[in-house]
């Protein structure tokens, strides 16, 4: 576009200036993301082992073909899922309610702003090593719980509650974070919408349902396809709950977790395997990204 | 009319019990591995709240046992150099794809977009490989160099730079400053709250790291907090106390700075989230 006094030599001085201003950036990507991520794709082609690089050879898909026969994949690629659904509506109905809360005539609105925050700018590791210490079995939650008459339970040595307490940690550290981006959404509604509402003599939670709930739409979205793509990707809850081990019994293996096991606490293992692994994962956040931007487009007009 | 108010007040505290019971789901478990991170081996799981017993002694064992100081350098120098690094890399990256025109600039934007799907886990093992080979495992240059830009807060500080008015960057152009000029004196200063926006959540979000410092950061030396804690972690679990002193080293810097900015980072991030 030609600027309104702008004369050629302006134009081309800018065109120095913004290669100049993408440069850093470019040359960056192109290292540590185009790069590595063709390296990755012929790597998942082949058979190639870390202490050995010169014996090195193409194998085709069998990389691929293995992830299909491979069980404690097909084990994580399971809990990874069962994680996803449990954590992401879970986890963005209590954002809600959380922005609801702070956006309301609430006394101390700052403090429990902040209370709610906290958790969501600690360190993954740091939720987890506390969880763990909080859930032991001579633990305080089981203290507490067995004033109710429940037995201790070994939170994360028994297969059937180590997952769900990941699910926990991770709800419980990422609700504030939701909740910010709510309450920004939130803010956007103009007031006279709701005030109009209120004259028309709408309740509280009939103004909620017809109302916020539609005008919310594209946060919402915005937060599931977020959420999704996030808890596909998780490591840090299960590496710490498992010592990263993926125990007991895998039942805390993620697609992530099982992935850097295999590309890095294997020795000498075969690079291509993780590899091909990765690019599965890909394709799947890559798939559910593209169904719900349909929907979110979807969502966005009606808007 | 008596009946209606009694019951406007019942919801009412219904409301308060579950707003605060949900803010002490939040901070009690810092509040509890903070006290416990003070108490003996034999206390720490005991449910009955005792302030005699306590000492610094976890402290004391840890600082002494693990290069905790070193940890704590090593995750100070990543952080703040990742986070200059970023602050100037993204704003001049956001600044060019807002401001300025050049041939190449349509594909360059829709590549940073491109990336931003690609979940980083793809390219563990190639950058691993990649940062062995160069012989950067175990420096600053691995822990740094490779996370010095994100398409996120390009894409976030393109949307800034191009929500201000033109006017006086275009006034300073006819005085003759040069692009380098109007951006470092005119633009950047415009645009302060998505920089504290950005300098926050990097620094939080780099302090926080495990995965890739963990994979970079093989020998103790070079760990940084979260990886230091993930090893005292992996190693001293018998003794929960120490751990929680370990996870205390990790969080109360985080959490104070928080405390100190708050009203920053969580007015920043509901103004400027999503725009």
């Amino acid at each position: 576009m030609p600027q309104k006094r702008g004369k050629p030599s302006y134009a081309k001085k800018d065109a120095v200036w913004g290669y100049l201003f993408v440069l850093p950036a470019m040359i960056l990507i192109a290292v540590w993301i185009i790069y590595p991520m063709i390296f990755a794709f012929r790597l998942s082609f082949m058979n190639f082992k870390y202490l050995t690089p010169e014996k090195a050879r193409y194998v085709g898909f069998a990389n691929y073909i293995r992830a299909f026969s491979d069980d404690t994949f097909k084990k994580a690629l399971t809990n990874t899922f069962k994680y996803s659904l449990i954590v992401v509506p879970v986890q963005t109905i209590i954002s809600l309610l959380l922005a609801l809360v702070c956006n309301s005539r609430i006394k101390g609105k700052t403090f429990f702003k902040v209370a709610y925050y906290i958790p969501s700018i600690t360190s993954a590791l740091a939720v987890g090593t506390m969880f763990k210490f909080l859930f032991n079995q001579q633990g305080i939650i089981n203290r507490f719980l067995s004033n109710f008459g429940f037995h201790s339970v070994s939170w994360f040595e028994d297969p059937s509650y180590a997952l769900p307490l990941c699910m926990i940690m991770a709800i419980w550290s990422s609700v504030g974070g939701g909740m910010i981006l709510f309450l920004a959404g939130l803010q956007d509604i103009p007031s006279s919408v709701i005030e109009a509402a209120q004259v028309d003599g709408a309740n509280g939670f009939q103004r909620f349902l017809k109302i916020i709930l539609p005008l919310l739409r594209p946060t919402i979205f915005f937060a599931v396809v977020t959420g999704i793509i996030g808890t596909l990707q998780v490591f840090d809850q299960a590496y710490i709950v498992s010592r990263g081990s993926g125990g007991p019994l895998d039942s805390t293996m993620t697609v992530v977790l099982y992935i850097y096991n295999k590309g890095f606490r294997t020795t000498n293992a075969n690079m291509g395997y993780p590899s091909a692994l990765a690019f599965l994962l890909f394709a799947i956040i890559f798939t559910l990204t593209l169904i719900q931007k349909k929907f979110f487009d979807k969502g966005a007009e009606s808007y | 009319m008596n009946q209606n108010s009694s019951k406007i007040n019942m919801s009412k505290v219904i409301f308060y019990i579950i707003t605060i019971s949900y803010a002490l789901i939040a901070i009690m478990p810092f509040i509890w591995s903070f006290y416990s991170s003070f108490r003996t081996p034999e206390d720490v799981n005991k449910i009955n709240i005792s302030f005699k017993n306590l000492s610094m002694m976890n402290y004391k064992y840890i600082f002494t046992n693990l290069p905790i100081g070193r940890y704590y350098l090593n995750s100070v120098i990543v952080a703040a150099i990742v986070t200059v690094g970023n602050l100037l890399i993204n704003s001049m990256a956001g600044y060019a794809f807002a401001r300025l025109e050049f041939a190449g600039k349509d594909i360059m934007f829709m590549i940073v977009l491109g990336i931003m799907m690609i979940p980083g886990q793809v390219l563990m093992v190639p950058t691993f490989v990649m940062l062995s080979k160069l012989n950067w495992l175990n420096s600053f240059r691995g822990l740094t160099i490779p996370f010095l830009f994100s398409s996120f807060y390009i894409f976030m500080m393109r949307q800034f730079f191009m929500s201000i008015p033109k006017d006086l960057e275009e006034a300073a152009f006819i005085d003759g400053m040069s692009r380098g000029g109007i951006f470092f004196k005119i633009a950047l200063p415009l645009v302060k709250p998505a920089l504290s926006t950005q300098a926050i959540g990097l620094f939080i979000g780099n302090w926080n790291a495990f995965l890739w410092p963990s994979l970079i950061a093989t020998k103790k030396e070079w760990f940084t907090l979260p990886v230091g804690l993930g090893d005292l972690e992996f190693r001293y679990f018998s003794f929960q106390n120490q751990v929680m002193a370990g996870t205390m080293c990790l969080t109360i810097p985080i959490i104070i700075m928080f405390l100190v900015l708050q009203k920053y980072i969580i007015e920043n991030s509901t103004t400027s989230g999503m725009k």
